[in-house]
């Protein structure tokens, strides 16, 4: 259990690490906590790693009055301490606990997370749900912008270039008068879920609206989908989910 | 200190980090890979190095050919038994033929691990590939063979029969019978093997650290395998993180080849087991089908019990027929069976090998009697308690001779226990006769729960012997050595409390050493939950010798009498005349007359320090210098310990999801040194008889791989999984030791599976007859079962809708 060998580059800033991936068509090393074990058991053998713990101010989490974004540094267990944005959208810390054990949080990142897209994952669901977007840097076609929609395009496998370097994600706030909520199966506290569900009910005065997001069942079970699913309903009125499934949703139905 | 919660010495050491694990030694060593095999079962046809040899640090390949002497034959077969009539063992590297995927074929050294993985990536092996013979029903059908020259895969078949049981049964009132299963589980180490060698050229010599549960044992296969002087070869174990009795089995291969790569390359060499490596080329334990059959009278007694199993051994036989021997004895637990017939039959797979794994076969033994009980009190509606409380040994039957032969090759006698009273005991901890009414309260919220129980009985503290050595150095700290081996138990905390008490020392003077054979040359090993029983009566008679000698010495320079003399927090003074007294540094320094004084100690005890009687020698006859003890322990049989565990769970009715509510255990290992570390070892049983009843299998496919093999697939329940655990103990004192105890080491983990499979029975209303069992599998069954009742349940109006 001991990688291949791949040379390692440390950039300090974001353009030095994009200038550095399209040249040694490495892979980006953030937290690790997916790349690494992949490379151990010799299932990923990357040329190089361009290892982007050196470039400053990827870390921060800045919450403004429409979303929270997050650098490529920022750590789930940041993510999931941080006071300004649980009180801004509390279903990300909600999420954000489900992601395996604290000491991966301490070291794994969510953006990392977003990039590595496992349809399993807990964090790829609520950026979907959310309509959020990732920050993308190449030194070729510059900085873009990638919805959520368009980011996860399958198992394992987003939008992004191989030259292209992940920088930040966003999450927009959930509209005032609203409500979130995470479920989640697993066999042990802290495996991926078989299911998820983040829920989002947003009421207003005469009427209200509900997505919701499903994280798909584990990759490689039958009936498995490839990417998360986003629900969205609108008009239901107040009390009217009891119980009940939509006819295109296959997951447990809500309790209590 | 004895029976006192003294807390674990080792622990500020280890959980500070300051533990020294196999791979924190030797990082000037060089290092080892294995090219091991993909397929279960394959001839070897070809094994090409050319394109690994330009790998730069590449320092050697071997394969079987290059093999010279003993080490090219296959591994000795440790337990030799007369009806494991096709007993085998693998070569240390195969040798044409695989067995199962990880059987070790190639053996790469290299300047450091990432290198030897490098090289094994490209030496190129061509299979021609056999049948896989995986799981114990192919096995059985014999259509394919394991080994071509065993028929049928059959490596043993024995049988033991005490009265006739088939006549028993039949004449019996009522009758059962059950197909039971058990599936694979391990016993996963978080640290994995490890070897690290040294060859001393000059000293034509060995150092060999290992992790293993028996470091005088492997000493002696080294020397024998490699054809060198036994006293030419010291085995070291270091810290060892965790064995759970996969470590007990020697020598690994591993544990052959390092050392012989040492002295051929005159280099320090290192091989440290990766958790793919510890899955497919371990061992596992387990795998059991049963074939019940039981008399049974209008009160719920047995008259006659006849069981047939077939036990997966995997596709080798090193360590004999234990597992499947004490499955065939232990079964019994605290019943009397009436007439006893078992026959078992121990089968070849293509998979990776059976040895013991904590409870030893006793968790299947345990399940298959607890699912009789339990099927018994369904079929006459009779309490699943008073079911067992009728079967019970009472306590006045001990010792109480069962007529079968054990583990260790003799017979099958509990030396003490009161299973009525452990009952009792239990049924007050968990509130047995309460539940109906949680039950009842709970199905009014839509809540689904059941309550279950097992009982056991454990052989612990076999033989054949352990040993201790004690020397009282002159600073009066209390040296103490046993050879068996530690994996984490506290056994330097349960030890020195044993000695503190027997020398009249403070704890803090003792220092024990474990499973280095330069310390301590004899002994057996740490499995069976001995070591309490055998090394902890062992350094007790030897602190007991010791005491003598110190008071011999220290009655002659207070010129008193011996019988005046005690010992107090180390000062050895005549009782009731303060003021007189000797520390028992002093009596070593006096104990070892010498010539030389290199300090002011020393200085008392040379020739022209004080007044001699020039009559005598200066080491009195019959008598040797130094306050020094060795001693040894060996007991006519094991003493079996007892427990009995009851829980509740609750399923969810539409996920199928298994909860554990509560878990109770009471526990008798005779007299209890340290109820702390017993509790535990009770803890750590217990999450692994968790483990094994809702989390772990081992998920081969037809092919034979091992689909689950890491830690993100192979189900270990993290802390989070484990219940809160309540406990209360017995003591009933073993007649058989000086200290009356009896082993805990293993226990927890026995009845797990037979006690959540009858809690879940309980709730779900149909007979749980595998385990471990998961979700899904409970969801499977309840499609079978569209109108289950409650089997123990007297009260019809609480079945289950």
């Amino acid at each position: 259990m001991k990688p291949a060998p791949f040379a390692y580059h440390r950039p300090s800033t974001v353009d030095e690490a994009a200038s550095m991936l399209a040249a040694t068509e490495g892979k980006i090393l953030a937290g690790g906590q997916s790349l690494i074990p992949i490379m151990s058991m010799r299932l990923a053998a990357p040329a190089a790693l361009v290892d982007l713990n050196h470039v400053t101010g990827l870390a921060d989490i800045d919450v403004s009055d429409t979303a929270v974004r997050i650098g490529a540094l920022t750590r789930h267990g940041d993510l999931e301490r941080n006071v300004a944005a649980y009180d801004a959208n509390p279903l990300l810390r909600r999420a954000v606990q489900h992601v395996a054990h604290a000491t991966i949080r301490n070291r794994g990142t969510t953006v990392g997370s977003l990039v590595h897209a496992d349809p399993a994952a807990e964090m790829p669901a609520v950026l979907r749900l959310l309509g959020g977007s990732v920050e993308v840097v190449s030194t070729a076609r510059g900085r873009r912008s990638i919805d959520a929609e368009a980011f996860f395009v399958g198992p394992l496998e987003s939008a992004l270039e191989p030259d292209e370097v992940a920088v930040s994600a966003c999450f927009p706030h959930p509209p005032a008068g609203s409500g979130s909520a995470w479920l989640e199966i697993a066999r042990r506290h802290g495996d991926y879920g078989l299911v998820g569900v983040g829920a989002l009910v947003v009421l207003d005065s005469d009427s209200s609206g509900e997505r919701g997001g499903v994280p798909d069942q584990r990759g490689g079970h039958p009936g498995a989908r490839r990417r998360h699913r986003r629900l969205q309903r609108r008009g239901v009125r107040r009390g009217g989910l009891g119980g009940r499934q939509d006819a295109r949703g296959r997951g447990h139905r809500p309790r209590g | 200190m004895f029976g006192q919660r003294i807390r674990r010495v080792e622990d500020p050491r280890l959980l500070s980090g300051r533990g020294r694990y196999l791979d924190d030694l030797g990082h000037d060593a060089l290092a080892v890979a294995f090219v091991r095999s993909p397929h279960a079962h394959a001839r070897i046809v070809d094994i090409d190095v050319s394109a690994a040899l330009a790998v730069d640090g590449l320092v050697a390949i071997y394969t079987y050919d290059d093999l010279d002497g003993r080490t090219s034959e296959p591994l000795p077969l440790l337990i030799p038994h007369p009806t494991l009539n096709q007993g085998r063992t693998p070569y240390p590297l195969a040798d044409g033929e695989v067995n199962h995927v990880g059987e070790a074929i190639a053996m790469v050294v290299a300047s450091d691990r990432y290198v030897a993985e490098d090289v094994v990536g490209l030496i190129q092996v061509e299979y021609e590939p056999l049948p896989p013979v995986v799981g114990l029903a192919a096995s059985r059908d014999g259509d394919a063979l394991v080994h071509a020259d065993v028929p049928g895969n059959v490596a043993a078949t024995m049988v033991q029969e005490v009265g006739d049981a088939a006549a028993a049964i039949a004449a019996a009132a009522h009758r059962a019978t059950l197909s039971l299963s058990i599936e694979r589980s391990a016993s996963m180490p978080m640290e994995g093997k490890g070897v690290l060698a040294r060859w001393d050229a000059d000293d034509e010599s060995l150092l060999v650290h290992t992790s293993t549960q028996s470091s005088t044992s492997v000493r002696q296969a080294i020397a024998a395998k490699l054809s060198i002087p036994v006293d030419r070869v010291e085995v070291v174990t270091p810290d060892i993180g965790g064995g759970f009795g996969v470590k007990i089995v020697h020598p690994w291969p591993e544990e052959i080849l390092v050392p012989w790569a040492a002295r051929r390359l005159g280099q320090p060499v290192k091989w440290v087991e990766d958790r793919r490596e510890h899955f497919i080329s371990s061992a596992h334990e387990r795998g059991q089908l049963h074939e019940v059959e039981v008399g049974y009278d209008d009160d719920g007694r047995l008259c006659g019990l006849s069981v047939r199993f077939w036990h997966d051994n995997g596709a080798y036989t090193p360590y004999g027929l234990i597992v499947p021997i004490i499955t065939s004895t232990q079964l019994l637990g605290p019943y009397k069976p009436g007439a006893y017939r078992v026959e078992f039959q121990s089968m070849y797979t293509n998979t990776v090998i059976v040895t013991p794994y904590r409870g030893a076969g006793r968790p299947q033994g345990c399940f298959v009697m607890e699912r009789v009980m339990d099927a018994i009190a369904a079929d006459l509606g009779i309490d699943r308690a008073v079911v067992r409380e009728r079967n019970f040994i009472q306590p006045a039957e001990m010792p109480y001779d069962h007529g079968l032969m054990f583990q260790d090759g003799r017979p099958l006698v509990y030396d003490s226990g009161d299973f009525p009273a452990s009952l009792a005991k239990l049924k007050a901890l968990v509130g047995w006769d309460e539940f109906d009414s949680f039950r009842a309260a709970a199905r009014a919220e839509g809540r689904r729960v059941g309550i279950g129980l097992g009982c056991y009985v454990e052989g612990t503290g076999v033989g054949p012997y352990e040993g201790g050595h004690l020397r009282v150095e002159t600073d009066g700290s209390v040296v103490v050595s046993t050879g068996l081996t530690s994996q984490g138990q506290g056994h330097q905390t349960m030890l020195a409390q044993i000695v503190a008490d027997e020398l009249g020392v403070e704890m803090e003077r003792v220092r024990v050493t474990t499973g280095d054979t330069r310390r301590f040359k004899y002994a057996v090993g740490t499995f069976a939950s001995r070591t309490a029983v055998m090394s902890g009566s062992a350094v007790a008679l030897t602190a007991r010798k010791v005491r003598a000698k110190a008071l011999k010495i220290a009655a002659n320079a207070l010129e008193a009498a011996v019988d005046d003399l005690e010992i107090v927090d180390g000062q050895i003074r005549v009782k009731g005349s303060p003021g007189s007294e000797i520390d028992l540094g002093s009596v070593a320094v006096l104990s070892n007359p010498l010539r030389y004084a290199f300090d002011a100690g020393a200085a008392r005890a040379t020739q022209f320090a004080g007044p001699v009687d020039p009559t005598a020698p200066p080491v009195p006859e019959g008598e040797q210098p130094g306050l020094e003890g060795t001693d040894y322990y060996s007991p006519v049989g094991s003493t079996f310990a007892n427990g009995m565990h009851a829980v509740v769970v609750e399923t969810d009715p539409e996920t199928a999801e298994i909860n554990i509510l509560r878990y109770c255990v009471v526990h008798d290992c005779g007299t209890v040194i340290n109820p702390m570390i017993v509790e535990g070892q009770i803890h750590g049983g217990v999450a692994q008889g968790v483990a094994g009843a809702l989390y772990e299998r081992m998920e081969y496919d037809d092919a034979g791989q091992l689909l689950n093999a890491s830690y993100m697939d192979f189900l270990m329940p993290y802390a989070s999984e484990v219940p809160h655990i309540e406990i209360d103990h017995l003591e009933t004192p073993s007649p058989l030791n000086p200290l009356g105890v009896k082993g805990a080491g293993e226990a927890g983990v026995i009845p797990g599976s037979a006690a959540i499979a009858s809690a879940i029975e309980d709730a779900e209303g149909f007979p749980i007859t595998a385990m471990p069992i998961s979700p899904s599998e409970l969801f499977a069954l309840r499609a079978q079962h569209p109108r289950a009742r409650h089997p123990s349940r007297k009260d019809p109006t609480l079945s289950t809708p």
